[in-house]
């Protein structure tokens, strides 16, 4: 099985319509030898280094560990790159790619906006046309970053088909990519979709677990006993995990997107609930009804708000390399908070739900089991939710000085307390 | 012999190509959708496909898109085509299923094609389904007599049309533009050099879709391939119709004037 094109075991493959096959071919082609060849290598690395500003730094967060059960937590800051998250690493990889294949336009998806500023930004350093589709309820709840990639020259599309989210955004990207394919490259932000997007969009985030691998052998002398990481399509757990995969010692834990709790049937835990199927050209793990329709998604966080994984994660899965558990919005906001209130640190709402996973295994493990966290993002574009979400809005200016770290003080909840998400929409 | 085998043949013999009607099963509900299906197939078209509504049809245009949303806000239940498909082999026409992968892929592709093959079927159209990831799908519709069909694209390589063609039965679907489905004012250059580059890998008949909507297009089309594929424009006919209160009638007469446009010479 596993030598089939693309595949991770019975996962991965490509599932879309014939007329986009010459293009995936190219850019297999293309990438392979572009990955090979020492003048492409030489200026990606060169990008990260001067313009990313990798490598990004390993920062171990004591008095956030002390509400994890004793164990040493050391974050992989790759909110401290160009744009915020670790979406840049690969978007440059694939706009050198874009150029190299003589397109002059790409398009994207986004759903926090990350991946669309960061192709944005990566269009105008390279004088590429961009356009950017994000589903509609999530140019809402992430406005700041639709105002970004405008700024940056890209057009933003948003998309109100569907459950008007990312999987919707994808959906219309594959619709334009089939009609401007000889011009256009998809530049897809997650390791899904058809091959050779799952390895080829892993490949350029390697470089994450690689650094830190080498910077924690610095400080602890070893490997770290568990990595952490938040998985929405799962481009920053593949970057962190693959460095680890032949480490037998090293466990392996992705967090998906609890959101109001996965009896609710309100959330984004495709390892809970999901089941094997095919969505975005990738066969996978994919929250579906008994008919093969896709479900909706929910979760705080519009990055881990999709209804589907990488291929890749569904193997980790399935073959207990790796284990996947979901994270709730609320322990994510607790522990969105508290890395705040201990660290100096706004994580992204997506990397909160690695923050809080962290906290869980810590407790769950012995003392002193050193922990590595992907801090995918930066929290800026986060700020408005999680302001409505602790009720630190308005003129009250007592809110932000009460309370215990990370608890949302009943009194200035939202009107929906059970769909935070939808609180910031008026 | 499979019924696509006897319909293609009976439209060589009267010069002409075969007309093929796309509508999608569960719109606007489900008996509505298997009269407005018959109406078509006693209106003149040779083959229908029944399209199964899909919450991601990746290959589709507003059209079809709003017209999936309505059938699955309906209460569309993939095993509700299997009485469209009845409808349509009652009235006289081919039916084929046009379907994305997932939906088969849940039911179960050996379940899917047995009751459809049971039903009347004759095969089915995979708009997201090649055939390098179809083996599966391929020993079901083999071991239940239904034609798996394929759809070549402008892009497509001499060599994948070759592989391409060769796992079809039935007929070829070709592609004829980049893009997905919708109406468009001209069907393309593109279309009849692509159905000469299929013409020279492949015997089967050739049906060419994405764009067509009125007689005069399909008039041209019909004069290089074996078969011209509607879908969009007969989709909004009915919407349109039934919103206006003019009920099937618009269908109706749109499928008359393609009827009559495969049929010029
Ligand atoms: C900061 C951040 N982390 C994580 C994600 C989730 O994506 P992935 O699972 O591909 O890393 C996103 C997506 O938008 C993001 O912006």
């Amino acid at each position: 099985m596993t030598e089939r094109l693309g595949r991770f075991g019975d996962f991965g493959g490509r599932f879309v319509p014939e007329a986009l096959i010459a293009a995936l071919e190219e850019l297999d082609e293309a990438r392979t030898q572009a990955m090979a060849d020492p003048a492409f290598t030489e200026e990606l690395a060169r990008l990260h280094r001067d313009y990313t500003g990798r490598p990004t730094p390993l920062t171990e967060v004591p008095r956030f560990a002390e509400h994890a059960g004793g164990a040493r937590v050391f974050l992989k800051r790759e909110d401290l790159t160009h744009t915020g998250s670790h979406k840049i690493n690969n978007v440059l990889g694939q706009a050198l790619l874009t150029v190299r294949m003589g397109k002059r336009r790409v398009i994207a998806e986004t759903g926090a906006g990350q991946h669309g500023v960061a192709t944005a930004t990566a269009a105008a350093l390279m004088g590429l046309d961009c356009t950017v589709y994000m589903g509609e309820k999530d140019t809402r709840r992430q406005a700041l970053n639709v105002a970004r990639m405008r700024l940056l020259g890209a057009e933003v599309i948003p998309v109100s088909h569907g459950s008007a989210t990312l999987k919707d955004a994808i959906n219309e990207a594959l619709r334009d990519w089939v009609t401007n394919v000889e011009d256009t490259h998809y530049l897809l932000g997650t390791v899904t979709g058809p091959h050779p997007f799952p390895t080829m969009v892993r490949d350029f985030h390697r470089v994450i677990g690689d650094e830190a691998h080498d910077q924690l052998r610095a400080v602890t002398g070893g490997l770290p006993d568990v990595v952490c990481a938040c998985v929405g399509g799962g481009s920053n757990a593949m970057g962190i995990f693959h460095r680890f995969r032949d480490e037998p010692s090293v466990r392996l834990v992705g967090f998906e997107a609890g959101g109001e709790g996965v009896q609710t049937g309100r959330h984004s835990a495709r390892f809970s609930t999901g089941e094997p199927g095919v969505l975005h050209g990738a066969a996978t793990y994919v929250l579906q009804d008994e008919d093969g329709q896709t479900l909706d998604s929910h979760s705080v966080s519009a990055g881990l708000d999709y209804p589907s994984v990488g291929p890749e994660h569904a193997y980790l899965r399935d073959t207990g390399r790796a284990e996947y558990q979901p994270v709730n919005d609320d322990e994510a906001m607790e522990a969105f908070a508290l890395l705040c209130r201990t660290e100096g640190i706004l994580p992204a709402l997506e990397s909160a739900h690695a923050l809080a996973g962290a906290l869980r295994v810590g407790r769950e493990s012995a003392p002193g089991t050193v922990i590595l966290v992907n801090l995918s993002g930066r929290g800026d574009k986060d700020v408005e939710t999680a302001a409505q979400w602790f009720g630190l809005t308005g003129d009250d200016t007592t809110a932000a000085g009460d309370g215990e770290l990370g608890t949302r003080p009943p009194e200035h909840a939202p009107d929906h307390p059970h769909a935070p998400a939808e609180g910031i929409e008026a | 012999m499979n019924a696509l085998d006897t319909v293609f043949t009976t439209c060589r013999e009267e010069g002409r190509a075969a007309l093929m009607a796309y509508l999608p099963a569960g719109f606007p509900d489900n008996q509505a959708s298997r009269e407005a299906m018959v109406a078509v197939a006693e209106t003149g078209a040779d083959i229908i496909e029944v399209g199964v509504p899909y919450t991601d049809p990746l290959m589709d245009g507003p059209v079809i898109q709003d017209a999936a949303d309505r059938a699955l806000a309906a209460g569309f239940r993939v095993r509700d085509l299997l009485g469209n498909v009845e409808a349509v082999a009652a009235a006289g026409a081919v039916p084929v299923v046009m379907s994305y992968w997932n939906p088969i892929l849940r039911y179960g592709p050996d379940a899917f094609a047995r009751d459809l093959a049971a039903a009347g079927g004759a095969g089915m159209v995979t708009p997201d389904l090649i055939p390098d990831e179809a083996g599966q799908w391929r020993a079901a519709a083999e071991s239940h007599g239904l034609a798996p069909i394929f759809l070549v694209a402008p892009s497509s390589t001499d060599a994948r049309l070759a592989m391409t063609t060769a796992a079809c039965r039935g007929f070829v679907y070709v592609a004829s533009t980049m893009g997905v489905t919708g109406t468009r004012t001209s069907v393309g250059a593109g279309a009849r050099q692509l159905v000469e580059r299929t013409r020279s890998v492949t015997d089967l008949p050739l049906c060419v879709g994405l764009g067509v909507s009125t007689g005069a297009q399909a008039a041209e089309v019909a004069s290089f391939a074996d078969g011209v594929i509607v879908g969009s424009a007969l989709v909004r006919a009915l919407g349109d119709g039934l919103d206006a209160g003019a009920g099937l009638g618009p269908l109706r007469e749109l499928t008359a004037e393609l009827a009559e446009g495969v049929r010029r010479s």
